[in-house]
């Protein structure tokens, strides 16, 4: 029981940190329907950013309060990642939206290559660790298993990370549902041409949807670094593809469907590792997605394609 | 204004002494407007003006070029060659036109007049600025949207100024509140105008089809438009919705002052409320003026029924089936 306590908290956890890239997915496939594989460099670019911030403040102007320091680190992320997503938007995507289908997906795929090798040498290859800056933590439960006694731990990191995920949740519920922005951007993802028409300014809509997409996925990007004090230019790759299929398991174009989806692949994948082997919880994750996928094609949440005739 | 009854039927050269409304006080001009796609010309050099506070009919057969003409006026195509010309503000603001053209602008503004050249504006500004809204034949809504948020994606510049740019929306500003609420009360207001507020929270998908028509209208009013486009509104209505939107067109042009332009087949619509009809046929104008002008056209009675030459048309059913399409909605006009 304490165990899969335990594992439950490290599956929220590292869900949380899915399913913020999630957003960044399925927002912009949901208003002009593409694939923006760049986006899990994005990520990776964000946590560049937050760690180079941080070394600054902490080296350089010599910062020792950690809330602080932590809270300067993650506007600073989000706004630098945000002006790196709108220019990817702006540079490779834009000039190339009314082009055939596949052009956009194939750019796509040259941005998130060009993302990795720009900081691959500039920053260089190797692993960039910082000492853990968050210790500690509460012990919830303790219980005593046939390998001795178990204490399930909820670090404050842990609880940083659920919480903060909570609150940028409500927030960007709140502004899609609620704010001017928000409903434009709805209205885009039915008919942008309409939307155009009522005087919305779509060019401007879709820049910021890439904008938010990218400042959610530094949160991300800050979160994976805190969390495991480490980061190197390819961490992008592989949170991009479970980010990924969390927003298509959730059912892609829908919010609540990109987070539920991360937070379920970060469970499996602890899960998984928790109970069998570690070696293959990538093979679990992908696996559920193809069954899910076979008898809801559309996804958890997602909805179906209805062709009006 | 120019009613119906007022001018002659003969009237092919502008009279004399009696100048007509659209030609004094234009809201819109199309000027030598053509639409080539590769080598088909959907509309060759077409000319014609939308009187401020008329209601203008462009009518033709189907395949005329008339929703070309629609979609360059409201930015939907880039149009290959002319110009057209938005005004706010009486009269026909002459300088203000060739300043505007001869400077490369898109608009020029001075104090309550303005001038837009629509065919250099990008679309949103079209609606926007140029304050031009319009309707489709085939309806489109937000689907998945609310009634009322269909209603307030169509006042979308008014509240993201209010929100300063949204961040003021998340954080609830007193002034975000205030624009809000205004938004809620206009959109409230065409609801009822049109009939639908107890629709209001429903998605506009549910709706039936002739209340998604008159939704879409009360969309394109929200906008505070001063040239409203319609593009066949009594199209797949019944005789009494069809009435009903004479009235509403009709309580549009007399309560808000916005001049309409229309297309439609339903010539009982166009006989009834039109000031103002314009014919086109192959994508040329071939009849400009009222209604009772355009009825008694002989170039316009032989592109309805597709005779060759003007002068077999003098048979008296011919004429007679005509004319009963001036008769109230209801009655087929036969020429559809």
């Amino acid at each position: 029981m304490e165990y899969f306590v335990q594992q439950l908290i490290n599956g929220l956890t590292l869900g949380s940190i899915y399913g913020l890239i999630a957003i960044g997915y399925t927002m912009v496939y949901g208003i002009i329907g593409m694939i923006n594989f760049a986006h899990g460099d994005i990520f990776m670019v964000g946590s560049f950013i937050a760690l180079a911030t941080f070394l600054i403040l902490t080296t350089v102007f010599g910062f020792v309060f950690l809330p602080v320091i932590l809270l300067i680190v993650l506007i600073v992320a989000m706004l630098f990642t945000s002006a790196w997503g709108w220019t990817v938007e702006r540079l490779a995507y834009r000039p190339l939206r009314g082009s055939f289908r596949l052009a956009p997906l194939i750019t796509a795929i040259g941005m998130s290559i060009v993302l990795q090798n720009f900081v691959q040498v500039t920053q260089g290859a190797r692993n960039k660790p910082i000492p853990p800056q968050i210790q500690g933590g509460v012990t919830i439960m303790e219980g005593v298993t046939e390998n001795g006694p178990i204490a399930v731990q909820l670090s404050y990191m842990q609880m940083i990370i659920i919480v903060t995920t909570l609150v940028l949740m409500i927030g960007f519920t709140l502004l899609i549902n609620r704010t001017p922005l928000g409903r434009a951007q709805r209205a885009c993802e039915q008919d942008r041409k309409m939307a155009a028409l009522l005087g919305v300014n779509v060019d401007r809509t879709i820049s910021l949807t890439f904008v938010m997409g990218a400042a959610l996925a530094s949160v991300a990007g800050l979160m994976f670094l805190l969390l495991y004090g480490v980061i190197d230019f390819y961490i992008g790759f592989l949170a991009g593809v479970k980010a990924f299929t969390a927003a298509v398991l959730g059912g892609i174009g829908s919010l609540p469907g990109a987070m539920l989806g991360g937070l379920l692949i970060g469970l499996i994948e602890v899960f998984w590792s928790g109970y069998f082997t570690i070696e293959y919880k990538d093979v679990a994750a992908f696996s559920i997605l193809a069954i899910v996928l076979i008898f809801l094609p559309s996804g958890l949440l997602g909805k179906p394609e209805v062709e009006k005739v | 204004m120019v009613s119906a009854s007022q001018s002659a039927a003969t009237a092919a050269a502008p009279m004399p002494g009696a100048p007509r409304n659209w030609d004094v006080n234009p809201v819109l001009t199309v000027e030598h407007l053509t639409m080539r796609f590769g080598g088909l010309v959907a509309v060759n050099d077409l000319s014609f003006n939308v009187g401020r506070g008329d209601i203008t009919a462009l009518i033709g057969p189907n395949g005329a070029g008339k929703t070309t003409v629609f979609n360059c006026v409201t930015g939907f195509y880039k149009p290959t060659e002319g110009r057209t010309v938005m005004r706010h503000g009486d009269g026909l603001l002459q300088d203000l036109v060739e300043e505007v053209t001869a400077g490369g602008l898109r608009s020029v503004q001075m104090g309550d007049r303005a001038v837009f050249l629509l065919e250099r504006m990008p679309d949103f500004e079209i609606s926007h600025h140029a304050r031009v809204a319009r309707t489709f034949q085939n309806i489109r809504l937000f689907g998945g949207m609310t009634v009322l948020e269909n209603l307030m994606v169509a006042q979308h510049n008014v509240l993201m100024k209010a929100s300063v740019f949204t961040i003021g929306g998340l954080l609830g500003l007193p002034r975000y509140r205030i624009a809000e609420k205004a938004a809620r009360e206009k959109a409230v207001y065409w609801l009822e105008r049109t009939r639908l507020i107890d629709r209001a929270d429903d998605p506009a998908a549910d709706l039936p089809y002739g209340d998604q028509r008159r939704l879409e209208i009360a969309r394109a009013m929200c906008t505070e438009p001063h040239l409203l486009c319609l593009d066949e509104p009594a199209a797949g209505l019944n005789p009494r919705e069809s009435q009903e939107l004479n009235a509403l067109l009709q309580f549009i042009r007399a309560e808000h002052g916005t001049s309409i332009l229309l297309i439609e087949h339903d010539m009982g619509v166009v006989m009834e409320i039109s000031d103002h009809v314009v014919v086109l046929d192959y994508g040329v104008k071939i009849a400009d003026g009222d209604a009772d002008h355009v009825k008694n056209d002989p170039k316009v009675i032989a592109a309805y029924l597709g005779v060759e030459d003007e002068d077999e048309i003098d048979i008296p059913e011919v004429k007679k089936d005509l004319s009963t399409a001036g008769k109230p909605a209801g009655q087929d006009g036969g020429v559809a």
